[in-house]
């Protein structure tokens, strides 16, 4: 029989038990619905996590003290980062561009009646290119001009605490009873689901904080920038190297710890693909049970229409022609739900995006492969019964009623 | 089917010569249907020989006898095997989609051919339910003819028809004889056997009688002599 045939009767014995069909169809069509969508969700909080950690700064570094403990217990009292740690690296590190300490003091910021429970940091300007932040209005503070001055630059979130009539430039901030002049806004980068509001921040000079609120010379973390993507392992190496020997350093065990954000990218990423994957796999099941139903669709199919299988063999129908005609059926029902299942898939997914503003990214990948699959289902659990039909002797077969 | 070993056959041996109509006769266990399904292929015989149209077919694959039923051979059933939902046409072309030689225009064009042989090229595009049980087993005689074949096997098939119908049936059969056509016609009903030229009798799975048909009955006549129809048997 001619291929083109062979659609025509597999269609027509389709159409014929419409019911039976559609259902069939229904169980393939949700599995594959799901797995697009599943994978939609996992790409796009994928998707979302990278975009949020390049805003933050795709080649930020993170130095912090490394706090060895055993037990709970720290063992030994942990080496801290100073002020000359910060200039070493921006003096000596090649594959720095940017170093700022990071010192942080808690307390409200009070404009008035209007409070603000944002954490002070103190930074030098350069946090701004690692971290990504533009200045909006006003000015950054100058690393050499403004050391402990007292003043600040504020996030958006903070100007809508405190200056909810807008216009924060000039005007102080009141922290732990301490004048702030606002000297800048910075322009907003929005929160994403995921970390905190990153416009959530006031910015002053370190200086001021150790010495105005902490009262200390230690440095909590260093944050530094990369000279570029590809580079957070020689820098880090660079910048264990430079810490190491401003303290001739010679245990086995390295002082501080070197995040970078790369690092960082991999890992929510890892735990994400891990989601994602899991999600996916119960999505496959699914799909593995709407196999089932076409399996026993076609047994049913193949019982019932014994008679005709007989009388096709008796007119010269070959075994080969009674399977290919069987297995057609089960594979279009398996690429016709298939292919609502994409549509479906790719609309639920739009939809959660629109409603639920949930980060959905439908990629190429998963569509291709499960429509390969939704075949591969087909022709696998079409198999059984079509050969069952044809294997069938055409005299018990005509006889059958 | 069962565990013993049942020879409904022993030792039958006869030959149907190009051209002939025979009818195979014998009560139900006298090996007719085993008979059949040797002449139709669709068994092979335990020990001797089948040769149809010069070509041994005993030690031939499921794949040739699928073939030679394809193209030498045409089986009108008693229960004419229509599929439902499906045109005469497209019933009659049936054959021919498992015949890669032949294309679709052709086989449009033979199956309309047939149709109009068996007299229903009015009723190409009705379906089996539209039909009564003598037009459907015209287009099951048009599926049997539309492949050419070198022998056309009917098995029981007036059983299902009335007086009126077998006759007209037989009628058909008559003519396609008339034109050439080889026959092999199994019943288990005398009158409809005294319309062909010979009668092979069985008998519990031996020949019992093999005798040519001095006085062949002519269908057509014998359906002129029945009495009229009666309005509610008119069919159609």
């Amino acid at each position: 029989m001619s291929p083109l045939s062979l659609i025509k009767v597999a269609m027509k014995a389709l159409f014929r038990n419409r019911m039976r069909t559609f259902l069939s169809v229904l169980g393939i069509v949700i599995g594959v619905a799901a797995v697009i969508a599943m994978v939609a969700m996992g790409e796009g909080s994928k998707q979302s996590i990278k975009d949020q950690m390049t805003s933050m700064g795709t080649n930020a570094i993170i130095i912090q003290p490394n706090r060895d403990r055993r037990g709970g217990v720290q063992t030994e009292s942990a080496v801290s980062l100073e002020e000359e740690d910060v200039i070493a690296i921006r003096n000596e590190a090649q594959y720095i561009d940017a170093v700022s300490p990071m010192i942080t003091a808690n307390g409200q910021a009070i404009v008035g009646n209007n409070n603000s429970p944002t954490q002070l940091s103190g930074i030098s300007s350069d946090y701004l290119k690692i971290r990504n932040y533009e200045i909006e209005d006003g000015v950054m503070f100058d690393d050499d001009a403004d050391r402990m001055a007292k003043v600040c630059v504020i996030g958006q979130t903070v100007v809508k605490n405190l200056f909810p009539e807008g216009n924060p430039l000039g005007k102080t901030i009141r922290y732990k009873s301490i004048p702030l002049k606002v000297i800048g806004t910075l322009k907003s980068k929005g929160s994403g689901d995921f970390g905190q509001d990153q416009d959530d921040v006031i910015f002053t000079p370190y200086q001021t904080v150790m010495k105005r609120f902490n009262a200390t010379t230690e440095i909590r973390q260093i944050f530094c920038n990369s000279i570029g993507e590809g580079y957070a392992e020689k820098a880090t190496e660079e910048i264990m190297g430079i810490l190491k020997e401003r303290r001739q350093w010679t245990k086995p065990t390295d002082p501080f710890r070197i995040f970078t954000q790369e690092e960082m990218i991999t890992m929510m990423t890892n735990t994400s693909d891990m989601l994602s994957m899991v999600l996916t796999v119960i999505a496959g099941i699914s799909l593995l049970v709407g196999g089932i139903g076409i399996m026993n669709i076609m047994y049913v199919s193949v019982t019932e229409r014994t008679k005709e299988i007989g009388l096709r063999m008796a007119i010269g129908a070959r075994g080969r022609d009674i399977l290919l005609q069987f297995l057609f059926e089960s594979v279009m029902i398996s690429l016709l739900g298939g292919l609502i299942g994409i549509a479906l898939g790719i609309g639920a997914s739009q939809a959660v995006k629109a409603i639920l503003n949930w980060p959905m990214v439908v990629s190429a990948t998963s569509v291709v492969v499960s429509f390969g699959v939704c075949f591969v289902t087909g022709v696998f659990f079409g198999w059984y019964p079509a050969r069952k039909a044809s294997n069938l002797d055409p005299i018990e077969a005509l006889r059958f009623e | 089917m069962g565990d013993e070993t049942v020879h409904a056959l022993r030792g039958v041996s006869f030959d149907i010569h190009r051209g002939e109509f025979v009818t195979i006769m014998g009560t139900s266990g006298s090996g007719k249907s085993t008979t059949l399904n040797i002449l139709g292929c669709m068994d092979k015989p335990t020990s001797g020989h089948y040769i149809l149209d010069g070509e041994h077919t005993e030690k031939l694959s499921r794949d040739a006898l699928a073939r030679i039923r394809n193209q030498k051979i045409g089986f009108v059933f008693q229960s004419y095997n229509l599929l439902s939902r499906t045109t005469a046409l497209e019933n009659v072309e049936l054959p021919l989609l498992y015949n890669s030689k032949i294309s679709a225009e052709e086989r449009h064009h033979r199956a309309i051919k047939a149709l109009e042989m068996v007299g229903l090229s009015e009723r190409m595009n009705h379906l089996p339910n539209q039909m009564s049980g003598g037009q459907q087993q015209r287009v099951a005689i048009a599926r049997a003819l539309v492949n050419d074949p070198v022998i056309i096997l009917a098995d029981e098939a007036t059983g299902n028809l009335d007086t009126r119908t077998s006759y007209e049936i037989m009628s058909i059969f008559q003519e396609l004889h008339s034109q050439g056509k080889t026959i092999a016609f199994v019943t288990h009903e005398p009158d409809i056997a005294t319309f062909s030229g010979r009668t092979v009798t069985l008998r519990d799975g031996l020949l019992k009688k093999d005798v040519i048909n001095e006085n062949v009955q002519n269908a057509r006549v014998a359906l002129e002599a029945l009495p009229p129809p009666e309005t509610f048997d008119e069919e159609g």
